[in-house]
């Protein structure tokens, strides 16, 4: 046993496909328990991107109760430039600058200073006395002044009601994001509901895992117990168990799936019970294949000299026939895993995925992307990372499959 | 040639025992869950709704539709009877419409994409596995392991990564839908053009996702006919490397063939939630909105529909089987 394990290990296939399933089932264990949100708790708003966000309400930092004047460069400017200041610039841009008079309205002070800033050249104040080339200099210097520094003022509200101007924040002012204590990071973007993907993501790999193991386990079970009774048994049980078996290998599974999902109704969908059912229609493979295995195991003396001494069927089975089916059960099962995986997402797309208030599921999440309009939206966070989780929990289920594969059929090997 | 008639006989009989299971499976599933399922569906499809006359009225509509105050064998006899005569009922949530004018509707955009993609890709797919078996190197190690990847998603998935990186990012494609949202079906030029167009993505996607799988089992079967007597014995002979090719790629093939007939539920199953993705409209985005529309005789509809192609299909791979395998002929022969 100890040797097999060993020589499973020096599968590279194996072992590739054993690292990444790994990985991804402590990624889905540690990452909700370091993060410091629940994954379906709204933290944001809907289809933030990937990114660190710190909250607008006080990006300045402060102890007190702040109230920020966030229009206050807007608001100097405006006091600037008098109507008469206005009408001076209007005249040097329409005589100087030869802009149509039309083009300019004083009244609009954000165009007439980006017009102001794209035309104003000292060099074209040609023909006019020099005090008004100066002053006109002397306009353009206070108007890039009150542009450039743009200060915000933090004021505090004092007992009777009145602003106080308590800090003025320089425009060229920088803080270090880690001095922020109010802020959030979404390494992955939020999706629909405004959850956190990374955790989201984490979470639902975690329960597509369990559903997929129970579904796997049970669709296993079935299958090895019918396969079982009708190889060993034979006659009319067999002749039944087969007909059965045929008859839901070639009746889509997925039909059945969804028939039943249906009935069962939304209310009673959990993800446990997603995999129960999951696992009633999955098993006739494995059945199929245990079948054929034992029927060439049947005749075997071993099983023969068994039978001569006399043991029981239940003995005969566990001790003479199982061992010898045990590496296949194996991997039928890792295979029946990823297919529950799949089953699964694909329930959920077509609205029948379980239903229920704290646990999501990758299925979920790419149903939930698709109905919401990430795709047209642009937001790729809310559902490729979730396709490339199920890609390779599928993949490195495989992979291993295929190294099981190789070391107990040395056909298979590469020669 | 009596065995022939014998042997298709016999699959034929065995198919249709198939079909009237899978008949009363879908018959029976939904009348199996606990409760009424005629409150069930009263609920559902009144939602919101107050009115006790109008539930009344739906509940009684209901119970006749289902001919629930019977017994359940006359039940099946009234269901069967009513598919019989190809009447499937009407549809809720699309009402005037029956079941049978939407899936009638439906079912030829699902054959045109899905037929030629499963072929398409079960060639491609046996192409590679043979060529990656016989010139190993390159396409073994590289393009072979890339095909497989892809493999692993599922056809919706990789639906939704192109759609997005090719469809909405690249507009190399239409972002959806069978045709152009502005037009009506009809014969002309502009229309085929524009049907076209559409069909790129879905059916690349349903291509590529084949491939793989087809591919790897195509490969063992290739390394292990390439290790047989045979092979080596007509090596010996001095018979060229392509008729050796040919032998190996024939008998390496049936066992595929077979591997196509059992794979079919499966890749429809995920074929058909990839045409929901693309809002193509087939037979799978019926189902989405029977389901979404908690429609229950068109969602019935659908499943005995999706069933019964499976089943056909299935039939004519096993058909196709007898022809290409010597070795079911000569049984045929001596029987």
């Amino acid at each position: 046993m100890l040797h097999q394990i060993k020589q499973v290990f020096h599968s590279p296939k194996f072992v590739a496909g054993f690292v990444i399933f790994v990985f991804l089932l402590l990624f889905s264990i540690l990452y909700p328990i370091f993060s410091p949100y629940g994954p379906m708790e709204m933290v944001g708003n809907i289809f933030y991107a990937p990114g660190t966000y710190v909250s607008v309400v006080d990006t300045a930092q402060s102890s007190e109760k702040v109230t920020m004047n966030v229009d206050t460069a807007q608001a100097t400017l405006d006091a600037t430039l008098t109507d008469d200041t206005r009408n001076k610039m209007k005249t040097w841009l329409v005589n100087q600058a030869g802009i149509a008079e039309s083009d300019i309205d004083i009244e609009d002070t954000e165009t007439l200073i980006s017009l102001w800033n794209e035309n104003y050249d000292p060099e074209l104040s040609t023909g006019m006395i020099t005090a008004d080339k100066r002053a006109y200099e002397r306009l353009n210097t206070q108007i890039q002044t009150l542009e450039e520094s743009g200060g915000i003022i933090l004021a505090t509200e004092d007992e009777e009601g009145n602003l106080e101007v308590s800090e003025e924040v320089d425009g060229q002012q920088f803080v270090n994001v880690n001095d922020v204590t109010n802020k959030v990071a979404f390494p992955l973007g939020t999706d629909n509901f405004g959850a956190d993907v990374m955790t989201k993501l984490a979470s639902s790999i975690g329960v597509s895992l369990r559903i997929g193991l129970l579904a796997g386990l049970i669709a296993t079970a079935i299958g090895l117990v019918i396969g079982l009774l009708s190889g060993y048994l034979g006659g009319w049980v067999d002749n039944l168990l087969v007909f059965i078996t045929n008859l839901f290998t070639v009746i889509p599974s997925f039909v059945i799936l969804i028939l039943i999902a249906n009935s069962v109704g939304q209310a009673a969908r959990g993800p446990m019970m997603v995999a129960l059912i999951i696992g009633c229609t999955g098993w006739p493979w494995t059945a199929r294949s245990v079948r054929s295995q034992v029927l060439s195991l049947r005749n075997r003396d071993h099983v023969n000299l068994s039978k001569l001494s006399g043991h029981s069927l239940p003995r005969i089975v566990a001790v003479d026939i199982l061992p010898y089916l045990a590496s296949y059960v194996v991997m039928a099962m890792i295979l029946q895993i990823s297919s529950g995986i799949l089953s699964e997402a694909q329930l959920s797309m077509l609205g029948l995925g379980p239903s229920t208030a704290e646990a999501t599921t990758l299925g979920l999440m790419m149903n939930w992307a698709q109905k919401f309009g990430a795709l047209t939206s642009m937001s790729w966070w809310a559902f490729i990372p979730v396709i490339i989780s199920i890609a390779l929990i599928t993949f490195s289920l495989n992979l291993m499959n295929t190294g099981l594969d190789q070391v107990f059929n040395p056909q298979l090997r590469d020669s | 040639m009596k065995g022939m008639m014998k042997y298709y006989g016999q699959k034929v009989i065995w198919y249709v025992a198939t079909l009237i299971v899978a008949v009363f499976l879908n018959f029976l599933l939904p009348r199996l869950m606990p409760g009424n399922p005629v409150d069930m569906l009263v609920n559902q499809a009144l939602t919101g709704s107050t009115d006790p006359g109008v539930r009344e009225q739906v509940v009684q509509q209901y119970t006749e539709q289902f001919g629930l105050d019977k017994s359940l064998p006359e039940q099946f006899l009234t269901y069967v009877g009513n598919l019989l005569q190809g009447d499937l009922g009407m549809s809720i949530s699309q009402y005037p419409r029956t079941v049978n004018e939407i899936i009638g509707s439906a079912i030829i955009w699902t054959l045109a994409l899905q037929i030629p993609a499963i072929i398409v890709g079960w060639i491609l797919g046996n192409g590679l596995g043979a060529l990656a078996a016989y010139l190993r190197g390159g396409v073994d190690k590289v393009v072979l392991p890339v095909f497989m990847f892809i493999s692993n998603f599922p056809a919706f998935g990789l639906g939704m990564v192109f759609l997005w990186l090719f469809a909405s990012q690249l507009h190399w494609f239409p972002v959806g839908g069978g045709y152009a949202a502005d037009m009506v079906p009809n014969f002309s030029w502009d229309f085929v053009l524009s049907v076209l167009d559409h069909y790129r993505l879905p059916f690349i996607t349903m291509v590529l996702i084949a491939i793989g799988g087809q591919a790897i089992g195509m490969r063992s079967m290739s390394i292990y006919e390439l290790n047989a007597d045979y092979v080596k014995y007509s090596r010996f002979l001095g018979i060229r490397d392509l008729t050796i090719v040919r032998y190996v790629f024939r008998n390496a093939m049936l066992p595929q063939v077979t591997g196509l007939a059992l794979s079919l539920g499966t890749m429809v199953g995920g074929n058909l939630v990839a045409e929901m993705v693309f809002s193509y409209p087939g037979i799978g985005t019926t189902l989405f909105d029977a389901i979404s529309g908690r429609d229950y005789p068109l969602l019935s509809g659908c499943t005995l529909i999706i069933t019964i192609m499976v089943l056909i299909a299935n039939l004519v791979v096993e058909i196709l089987y007898g022809v290409i395998d010597p070795r079911v002929k000569a049984t045929q022969q001596d029987s």
